[in-house]
């Protein structure tokens, strides 16, 4: 058997509804505990041992939880888009269940960033927000995140729901190139980016190990929630089928 | 906030620089928001399983 010919079946089996719900279902538990000590080395590591900024003190605490939800929402919506468009071409009903499972933990990052942006701008810029390009790209982040959660709950049908919002998915991913180049597009209040210079990032070690562990952590949480409700998805498409009717009689 | 409310490490820690508001805020929607959408994906998963329980049980029974 070919190297490739392995590859499919082992994405056969990854696909298949029963595999995937007990694999899942074993990863929960392990993703869990790896999610919150990650949180809690980047929270004690950004609350306490990170020395406070020389220019915004104790306030700029708040990086170690904006900056993983903003990049979280953009990560979520990527793969909410590559699903979509795996559904749109090839019809794998599983790429549909992830796009569908991610999208209101996505929102909810992007609301968690514009929020915690919002409340580190009072201080430091003196107010809560500006029309500028990086908050307003994040703002029509959220409402496409909130338009594809009305479009799926608005259509009955789940193919025809899963399509039209699938297209909108697609269609609103030109905004993720949009907002993470905004800063350096259009001048603006918002700092540039500091991490993602990798070569020399403008940032020290005490700031980055918290930092990155908190990405983690958020990148972890949304693996959580995806496995949870796409298991839930499954069952509920596959009700009638025989796993599952096996699944919740033995319990 | 304040000054004066340094002696005490802990309270140090707490006051934040005077920081307090915006930086424990941010950190207790975060917490709170994260933890609503646990809270609901799990609750989903569970009354699902026992509504699929009861669908199965009752279909094995109309058929005996």
């Amino acid at each position: 058997m070919s190297k490739v010919d392995k590859l499919w079946l082992w994405f056969h089996r990854m696909a298949s509804p029963a595999y995937f719900y007990n694999i899942a279902g074993r990863l929960l538990p392990w993703i869990a505990v790896a999610t919150i000590i990650l949180m809690l080395v980047g929270s004690v590591g950004g609350l306490v041992y990170a020395p406070a900024d020389y220019q915004q003190g104790d306030g700029f605490r708040i990086i170690y939880v904006h900056v993983p939800s903003a990049w979280m929402s953009m990560f979520v919506y990527m793969v909410m888009a590559v699903n979509s468009a795996i559904f749109l071409i090839w019809h794998i009903k599983l790429s549909d269940i992830v796009a569908r499972s991610s999208a209101v933990i996505g929102a909810s990052f992007t609301f968690l960033a514009l929020v915690t942006g919002s409340i580190w701008g009072k201080p430091m810029w003196g107010t809560w927000w500006i029309w500028d390009a990086r908050l307003t790209s994040e703002l029509i982040l959220l409402f496409l995140y909130l338009g594809y959660i009305g479009l799926r709950s608005a259509i009955d049908d789940r193919r025809v729901a899963g399509r039209a919002a699938g297209i909108l998915a697609l269609v609103g991913a030109i905004n993720i190139p949009i907002i993470h180049y905004s800063v350096v597009w259009w001048n603006t209040l918002h700092q540039p980016a500091s991490v993602s210079k990798l070569d020399n990032p403008s940032i020290e070690l005490s700031m980055l190990i918290p930092l990155l562990s908190m990405a983690l952590a958020f990148k972890l949480f949304y693996l959580f929630i995806v496995l949870v409700n796409s298991r839930s998805e499954l069952l509920e498409q596959e009700k009638r089928s025989q796993w599952v009717k096996e699944l919740v009689t033995s319990q | 906030m304040g000054e004066g409310t340094g002696d005490i490490p802990m309270m140090e820690f707490l006051n934040m620089g005077g920081y307090a508001g915006y930086v424990w805020s941010s950190y207790g929607i975060v917490v709170l928001v994260l933890y609503l959408n646990m809270f609901f994906s799990r609750r989903r998963h569970q009354a699902l399983l026992r509504r699929l329980k009861r669908l199965h049980n009752s279909t094995d029974n109309n058929e005996s």
